[in-house]
């Protein structure tokens, strides 16, 4: 096991790298740089270049990268004057993972049940309400449903804060309108692995033990149709709760969403390398997870990983 | 003829009633259709069988003979829908299981009758431990503890001769191999000692070797406990051993029953002879193709209306496709379904070889 682990982790490094070179490449394939698009003197922009270490050749930049990657610095933002990258995803991080959090616990719980009693109930009238739900979820656009609460839920009924991030009533609403694609997806899925996991023998050989169909959903369908849903999730987990410039945006959340776009037409280089690294290494660890949690539910994966290492 | 017919229906009636006093499993005239997409699939068409208590009765016929329909019929596993019984009785035990609702079906299976199934490599759930699948069975029907019910579980494990039980109680399924995991069924199957052990097609998945070590099992077992077996397969040397009675079914019907002797020396339609005729043999001559039944079974969304072999059969006559064959007792308890055997009929092409013995080839 611990062997195993120690592979992965060296596994997931020698990815980050890969990454993070891939990503030095195309910053620095695009022409134009962090002060194009603003009006300085030549003077000044050498001076600001040679802050930033933007004046050394390429090939000194990018030892220096790694160099300070390796220490866990990711840099001076360019356009957060006097911001390092750290300090802006340590601060803005939290509160996305939150609003993340809150959104996975809804999506998937609303989502793994209805599916359930969607595949319980195949094309009867709580099967089609479950689909409709999964497919309406899915098609509109998240800022499409956030307008809508905040019009209806916050404006109309006055009910919670249109905006802002303050208390827990204020993360109701873009937890909401962030979680139901999820939990569309959720439904979906939950719904077609439960079918096919109903339609299989040992469900039968459950059956002809006498056990009720609680048991039978509970003890022999559910943990094996959970699977694919796990699979997604480490994934869904590492996107979900690094925000979402949309979201985030329109309930004027302090969160790192927006640095990911922002930094990119901004050309904030040490910001894009400090949100994708971020990113990545969060992806990876999730995956790892995933691959771990496989083992716990499924014997068949614990013993070939066994017999791997 | 119709009058002869009834007569001949209520004889059998009666000889039944006589012979077989009360038997643990009565199946009368079943009848359980299919609803697709393409139309009614008529699978059971009027099944009449019964097995006394100790008992073992196989159930012999093709794929799509109704024969597994039958069976997961009486044990409340047919999908309703798209299946519907459309008709009959399921004495079991003197009551009628197709009235018992669903929680009263519960406390049946699993606890008086147990069922094994024909595939061992998916009929267990991969992610639960094999003591553990077993024990569930006994805690359903008992009030014990886990380490109770795990203890039954070993105990059952080592009764079905898994070697080292104790361990292999812990494991998972994919962790034994084919004849171990039907052996974990059987164990599964008899956890709650039940009176009557309804296995489909047990050893069709297994190879050779280990078909007849489970069957040698369920033989075993058989005589130790003396419960009572309905076997159902499509391969007649495996029911050659293990059952006293045999029922032999074409296209959801019943057209032969008799005892094991009465069906193997003596079969009386051409169905059944067929059937034994298809079967390799090593003491026959060793050149030439293996005999096997022209033509196809019938198509069931449109059952025919007379015999249902007689496209098949070469002593087809008229009134086999125009009016089916009701039973006709031939036998001590030896029944056919088959215009051949009925008195009207003066010169019965099988009539000679039958006396003969019936292994004439025709």
């Amino acid at each position: 096991m611990s062997r195993y682990v120690l592979r992965r982790f060296v596994l997931m490094i020698l990815s980050l790298w890969v990454i993070v070179t891939a990503t030095f490449l195309l910053m620095n394939a695009v022409p134009g740089g962090p002060f194009t698009s603003v009006k300085l003197t030549p003077l000044v922009e050498k001076q600001l270049e040679r802050k930033y270490g933007l004046d050394k050749p390429k090939w000194q930049q990018y030892i220096t990268l790694l160099k300070n990657l390796c220490r866990f610095d990711l840099g001076l933002s360019i356009r957060e004057r006097g911001r390092s990258v750290n300090d802006i995803i340590r601060n803005t991080f939290p509160v996305s993972a939150l609003l993340g959090v809150e959104a996975l616990v809804f999506a998937v719980t609303v989502g793994l049940t209805l599916g359930i009693i969607a595949s319980l109930h195949r094309g009867k009238a709580l099967d089609y309400t479950a689909i409709i739900i999964a497919i309406v979820g899915v098609s509109i656009p998240n800022f499409v449903v956030a307008s809508v609460l905040q019009y209806v839920a916050g404006y109309k009924l006055n009910l919670l804060p249109i905006a802002r991030w303050e208390s827990f009533k204020h993360t109701i609403l873009p937890a909401f309108a962030l979680g139901l694609g999820t939990l569309a997806t959720m439904t979906r899925m939950m719904r077609s692995s439960m079918l096919e996991v109903l339609s299989q023998d040992y469900i039968r050989t459950a059956k002809a033990k006498g056990l009720s169909s609680a048991q039978i959903v509970w003890r022999h369908g559910v943990r094996n149709a959970i699977l694919p849903i796990v699979t997604i999730l480490g994934p869904l987990i590492a996107s979900i709760t690094t925000g979402t410039l949309v979201i985030e945006r329109m309930f004027g959340i302090p969160g790192l969403g927006k640095y990911f776009v922002e930094s990119i037409y901004n050309r904030d280089y040490p910001m894009i390398m400090g949100t994708t690294v971020f990113y990545s290494a969060l992806l990876l660890f999730m995956t790892f997870v995933v691959d771990i949690a496989y083992g716990l539910i499924d014997p068949r994966i614990r013993i070939a990983r066994g017999k791997g290492d | 003829m119709e009058q002869t017919t009834v007569d001949m229906e209520l004889s059998q009636e009666q000889e039944l009633g006589r012979s077989n006093a009360e038997p643990l499993l009565s199946i009368e005239d079943l009848h359980v259709s299919f609803h697709t997409y393409a139309g009614e699939v008529h699978a059971v068409r009027g099944v009449t069988y019964s097995v006394g208590h100790g008992g073992s009765l196989a159930v012999v016929g093709e794929s799509g003979c109704g024969k597994t329909v039958t069976v997961q019929t009486v044990m409340g596993l047919t999908p309703i829908p798209p299946g519907q019984i459309k008709g009959g009785r399921v004495i079991f035990n003197g009551q009628d299981l197709l009235r018992l609702s669903e929680k009263q079906m519960q406390s049946i299976r699993g606890k008086d009758i147990g069922m094994i199934f024909q595939d061992p490599m998916t009929g267990l759930n991969p992610t639960m431990t094999v003591g553990r699948q077993i024990a569930e069975t006994v805690q359903r029907h008992h009030k014990i503890s886990n380490r109770e019910a795990m203890d039954k579980a070993v105990e059952m494990l080592s009764l079905v001769d898994i070697p080292n039980p104790q361990v292999r109680a812990r494991q998972y399924p994919h962790q034994f191999s084919g004849g171990m995991r039907q052996r974990a069924m059987v164990a599964m199957a008899l956890a709650c000692e039940p009176l009557l052990l309804i296995a489909d097609e047990p050893t069709t998945s297994l190879d050779v070797t280990i078909q007849s070590q489970i069957l040698d099992l369920l033989q075993n077992l058989q005589e130790r406990l003396g419960m009572t077996i309905v076997l159902i397969s499509h391969n007649l040397g495996v029911v050659a051993c293990l059952a006293k009675d045999i029922v032999v079914m074409y296209a959801g019907k019943v057209v032969e029953k008799g005892s094991s002797s009465d069906v193997f020396c003596n079969a009386a339609h051409p169905y059944t002879r067929a059937l034994l005729r298809s079967v390799p043999r090593l003491d026959r001559e060793i050149r030439g193709e293996l005999a096997s039944i022209p033509g196809t079974p019938p198509d069931l969304f449109q059952p025919p209306v007379g015999c249902a072999f007689a496209p098949r059969c070469k002593y087809a006559m008229k009134v086999c496709t125009k009016c089916d064959a009701q039973p006709i007792r031939i036998g001590d308890n030896h029944y056919v379904s088959c215009w051949l055997h009925h008195e009207a009929n003066p010169n019965n092409p099988l009539k000679n070889q039958f006396e003969n013995g019936g292994h004439t080839s025709d």
